[in-house]
């Protein structure tokens, strides 16, 4: 079973993409913010990591950023997933290292898709 | 709440137009979707709809309706494997047997223009790796609602967002409000036509790809393999039907061939071999 590291500030979003994820198969951990997510992937690398981008503490921007520099963490698929819809917004997360970008709001079908579309179903 | 009698009769007159079959347990639905075109028309509810269609007699309330009730379901790059093929096996074969000519592929029920409009960007990638595609993409669908906006180019966040690769979003659409537009080098690279797979596609021309691809669902057996062999009759020599990934080539498709989802005439397969 693969690993999903879900990093979002919201609860109910969290919460969200838990439900959908594990129906999709996966295990699910959680993380609030970028420093609990760097911390969480140091402990354990997941497969995947479903990212929001604006949080208290670390940003996801800087998170992926962070994360391509550690040891191991080249390798996690990481997708977006956020209200910044910029053109801009996005080419900068891939530019930082992110395989895949989803914008909120989202349901299943589009998580579904944007898992699919980064190799990880 | 719409009665049997008047799904029926609406069951009736859209498969006379459009050739979809509809059953009366979508009686719901249907009336759910026609809701919108009742307020247009001025009626307080789809039954007074049904009423004034009954007695009108130029039947634009029933061209209306039918169009109201086309399916709208597409995605970009729905069916990733028939993509893959295309990429990799079918739109190359096509350019290298008409040389210098342009090859034309035809969506024939391309709803709000996502499976065209993925084929011009396959096409354009193909470009980009150095090969000099010439094509000719037209799309095609019965209703003149969904080619309007199939025309537009204009998707809203959830759309761009089924099928579609990020890094393809950015290459080939740009933000346009809370709605994103995609490229005019794109939209130019489609024409759109109104056409009824239940009529003869002679006037299209012909064509060296066709997608056929989660339509035939829609129709009775019967009508399935007389769309697929008026359809074939499009054909250019050597060309290919596509089928959406699960769909079979319905029987009765006397001269056709079908192996995974992509039909051929019998006789080009074997002048092949």
């Amino acid at each position: 079973m693969k690993r999903c590291l879900v990093v979002d500030d919201s609860r109910v979003i969290r919460k969200v993409a838990r439900r959908i994820l594990e129906d999709m198969r996966f295990e699910i951990e959680e993380a609030a913010d970028g420093l609990e997510a760097l911390q969480a992937c140091r402990r354990h690398m997941p497969d995947a990591i479903l990212l929001d981008w604006t949080m208290p503490v670390m940003s996801g921007i800087d998170f992926l950023r962070q994360l391509r520099q550690e040891p191991g963490g080249d390798k996690p698929t990481v997708i977006f997933c956020t209200t910044e819809n910029d053109v801009a917004k996005i080419a900068e997360a891939l530019k930082a290292g992110a395989d895949e970008y989803m914008m909120k709001p989202f349901d299943g079908d589009i998580l579904h898709s944007k898992f699919a579309e980064a190799g990880l179903l | 709440m719409l009665n049997d009698a008047e799904v029926a009769l609406i069951a009736r007159e859209v498969k006379t137009r459009s050739g979809a079959v509809l059953t009366r347990e979508m009686g719901g639905a249907i009336e759910l979707r026609l809701m919108p075109l009742a307020r247009r028309e001025g009626f307080a509810s789809v039954h007074e709809l049904i009423g004034a269609a009954r007695i009108r007699a130029d039947q634009a309330l029933w061209t209306a309706i039918t169009d109201h009730l086309a399916l709208s379901d597409t995605r970009f790059f729905r069916d990733r494997q028939l993509f893959e093929k295309l990429r990799t096996d079918l739109l190359p074969d096509a350019l290298a047997r008409r040389g210098h000519e342009r090859i034309r592929v035809w969506s024939a029920a391309c709803s709000t223009g996502q499976e065209p409009y993925s084929i011009a960007m396959l096409i354009e990638e193909l470009r980009q790796q150095g090969l000099n595609p010439a094509a000719d993409i037209v799309g095609s669908d019965f209703s003149e609602r969904l080619l309007v906006k199939a025309r537009a180019g204009l998707y809203t966040q959830f759309e761009v967002q089924r099928g579609l690769p990020i890094r393809k979003l950015i290459a080939h659409f740009e933000k346009a409000g809370d709605l994103w537009r995609i490229s005019d080098r794109l939209r130019a690279a489609v024409a759109f036509a109104p056409h009824n797979l239940l009529k003869h596609p002679g006037a299209l021309g012909q064509f060296d790809i066709i997608l056929l691809c989660h339509v035939l669902s829609n129709f009775d057996p019967e009508t399935r393999a007389a769309v697929v062999l008026r359809v074939a009759d499009a054909l250019a020599p050597g060309g290919a039907i596509l089928l959406g990934e699960d769909e079979t080539l319905p029987e009765a498709c006397e001269g056709l061939a079908c192996e995974g989802g992509v039909v051929t005439r019998k006789d080009s397969a074997r002048a092949a071999a």
